[in-house]
């Protein structure tokens, strides 16, 4: 504290005296507050969590730490398959956002001329509605006796993906498909803005020399502007991977008990079970396991100035 | 065939429109089942036309009350994330100093952490120190997850500015003081908006860090949550919709008056 009574922030000094000295402090001060912030409520909290994870106890005794780490493999032996699940969930629904979301960001970067502010509008103003009353509606679209079920049924693809085992007999709802569908809903503008960030870099002259090169469109965009679009592919994938695979509202509102995710397990730990080491167990698990999987796949898109 | 050939020239469009229509999609369910009125506690199956929820938004206990707490919180947390995340880009983007790359991975790893491992690491700390959980807390929690994407935001645009603006303001004889309200500031406005615009949306709409770290507190997105199980009142449609409304304004409107300023300066 004393070396910060000594050199107050606006210290009244004349700048022409002493810029340099300023200067080189401005940058802390600038920072102090925000950084602090971090470190006691970002950072510390995973101390705390780490330290709970290794304790044993209960809750009306207390807990002590006793580096029990079997609390891990016993966390990991019993709910590998909603880990598993989020991995397989968060998966598909990442795959299906870059399917559904690059058409609308390369609509919005290259073909839609005059309309390109309205469709902006439209991808981000149902962000503003709450999610979870938009997650709500999913459940009268997807509705065992609504228009899209019906339809599906008419069509004979609910016969298919109840052979594959995504969806229950001529239900939606209570099954993977829903979860997946509302994941890639809800985590779709996610994919959208960082594609479209990344496509309108690309110079457009770049399309017209590989066209006067003979190059037919399909070509042209996979040789000239997928690669170019890679580093909004890699943050796009991401940003929608990593909390989607933490994320228990989905799976809580359109599935069923044979559709829980690791978020609702570390959530009914902590808040309905209060088994806190083995929530704090689960919730590092995860976090390691996301941590190796961004790392592995950074390094195999070679985008690694990314992060 | 040429129904084909012209599917296959447009299919960017149609793609593009599809995914559009998958995303507004809910929200048009939300604004319909608005006018519902229905029987029973749940409001998933259209039975008859009715404004009544429209004329009596605030006609269920708790949600005007929920909403409301939310608005405030959505204020404090944008207003403390704004100021704390707009001096840590302006250190980031002006200056040389050790520990930069620390200070950059501390703020990147918020955004990149499922939001469940923070929320329970947040509530493992609040629960060793004994801290009562309610609007303190959740305070806490939101304005700790919208500062890195206020940094992001502000940082953006903070790098694409001309320092030599702020040379030339200086050699004009203007103070520091008086070169960071005049020249720094305007110009670096648009980014700090942007970005106070995304903390309040991330905070307003934030469930799951608040719904481990409010207590007994109940906010909007809580009540919502709680609804889910209970019954869900056709008012939360005619917020939902009315909240979607209000957006599409304010882009409206911040996009207009852009346009008119960069006609008056050509």
């Amino acid at each position: 504290m004393a070396t910060l009574t000594e050199a107050p922030p606006a210290a009244p000094e004349t700048p022409a005296k002493a810029p340099r000295r300023r200067g080189r402090r401005t940058p802390y001060w600038l920072l102090l507050p925000g950084i602090l912030w971090l470190l006691v409520f970002f950072a510390l909290p995973m101390v705390y969590q780490a330290s709970t994870s290794v304790q044993t106890g209960s809750l009306e005794e207390g807990y002590e730490v006793t580096w029990h780490f079997a609390t891990y493999w016993n966390a990991l032996s019993e709910y590998w398959p909603q880990f598993l699940r989020s991995v397989l969930y968060a998966g598909s629904a990442t795959i299906l956002c870059l399917l559904l979301g690059y058409p609308l960001a390369y609509l919005i970067a290259f073909r839609a001329g005059r309309w390109r502010n309205l469709i902006m509008i439209l991808v981000i103003a149902p962000f503003f509605t709450s999610f979870l009353i938009r997650t709500l509606a999913w459940k009268t679209i997807l509705a065992d006796s609504g228009p899209v079920v019906g339809a599906l049924d008419a069509l004979h693809v609910l016969d298919v993906t109840s052979w594959l085992g995504v969806t229950a007999g001529d239900r939606v709802l209570a099954t993977p498909l829903a979860v997946v569908c509302g994941l890639t809903y809800n985590f779709l503008p996610f994919m959208i803005l960082p594609l479209y960030t990344s496509l309108e870099r690309i110079d457009g002259r770049l399309h017209e020399a590989a066209g006067d090169l003979y190059a037919r469109p399909s070509t042209t965009f996979r040789k000239v502007t997928f690669p170019l679009s890679m580093p909004g592919v890699v943050s796009g994938t991401l940003l929608t991977f990593i909390p989607a695979s933490g994320d228990y509202v989905n799976a809580d509102l359109l599935g069923s008990t044979d559709t829980r995710m690791i978020g609702n397990v570390i959530q009914s730990q902590f808040l309905r079970i209060l088994d806190y080491p083995t929530a704090a167990a689960l919730s590092f698990i995860l976090m390691f396991a996301i941590l190796i999987m961004v790392t592995l796949y950074i390094r195999k898109s070679g985008t690694e100035d990314l992060v | 065939m040429t129904f084909v050939n012209w599917l296959k020239r447009h299919f960017v469009v149609i793609a593009g429109l599809v995914t559009l229509g998958y995303l507004l999609l809910p929200n048009i369910v939300v604004t319909v089942f608005s006018f519902n009125d229905p029987k029973g506690r749940f409001n998933y199956e259209w039975q008859e036309f009715s404004t009544a929820a429209w004329t009596d938004p605030c006609g269920v206990a708790d949600l005007c009350g929920s909403l409301s707490l939310s608005l405030q919180i959505a204020f404090w947390s944008t207003l403390g994330a704004t100021l704390l995340g707009t001096m840590i880009a302006f250190a980031l983007v002006r200056y040389r100093f050790r520990a930069r790359g620390a200070v950059n991975s501390l703020i990147f790893l918020p955004m990149a952490m499922p939001e469940v491992v923070m929320a329970a690491s947040l509530l493992t700390l609040f629960l060793n120190m004994g801290v009562q959980l309610g609007f303190w807390t959740i305070l806490i929690a939101h304005v700790m997850f919208c500062l890195s994407f206020v940094v992001t935001a502000v940082k953006a645009r903070v790098m694409s500015m001309d320092p030599r603006l702020e040379q030339a303001a200086q050699d004009l004889y203007a103070g520091p003081v008086q070169t960071f309200l005049r020249v720094t500031l305007p110009i670096a406005a648009p980014g700090i908006a942007a970005g106070a615009l995304l903390a309040f949306a991330l905070s307003f709409d934030d469930f799951i860090i608040t719904n481990f770290n409010a207590g007994s507190t109940v906010t909007f997105p809580m009540f919502v949550w709680g609804s889910a199980q209970r019954g869900t009142p056709v008012q939360i449609n005619v917020i939902g919709t009315a909240m979607f409304l209000i957006a599409v304004l304010f882009v409206v409107a911040s996009m207009v008056i852009g346009n008119r300023r960069r006609r008056q300066k050509a």
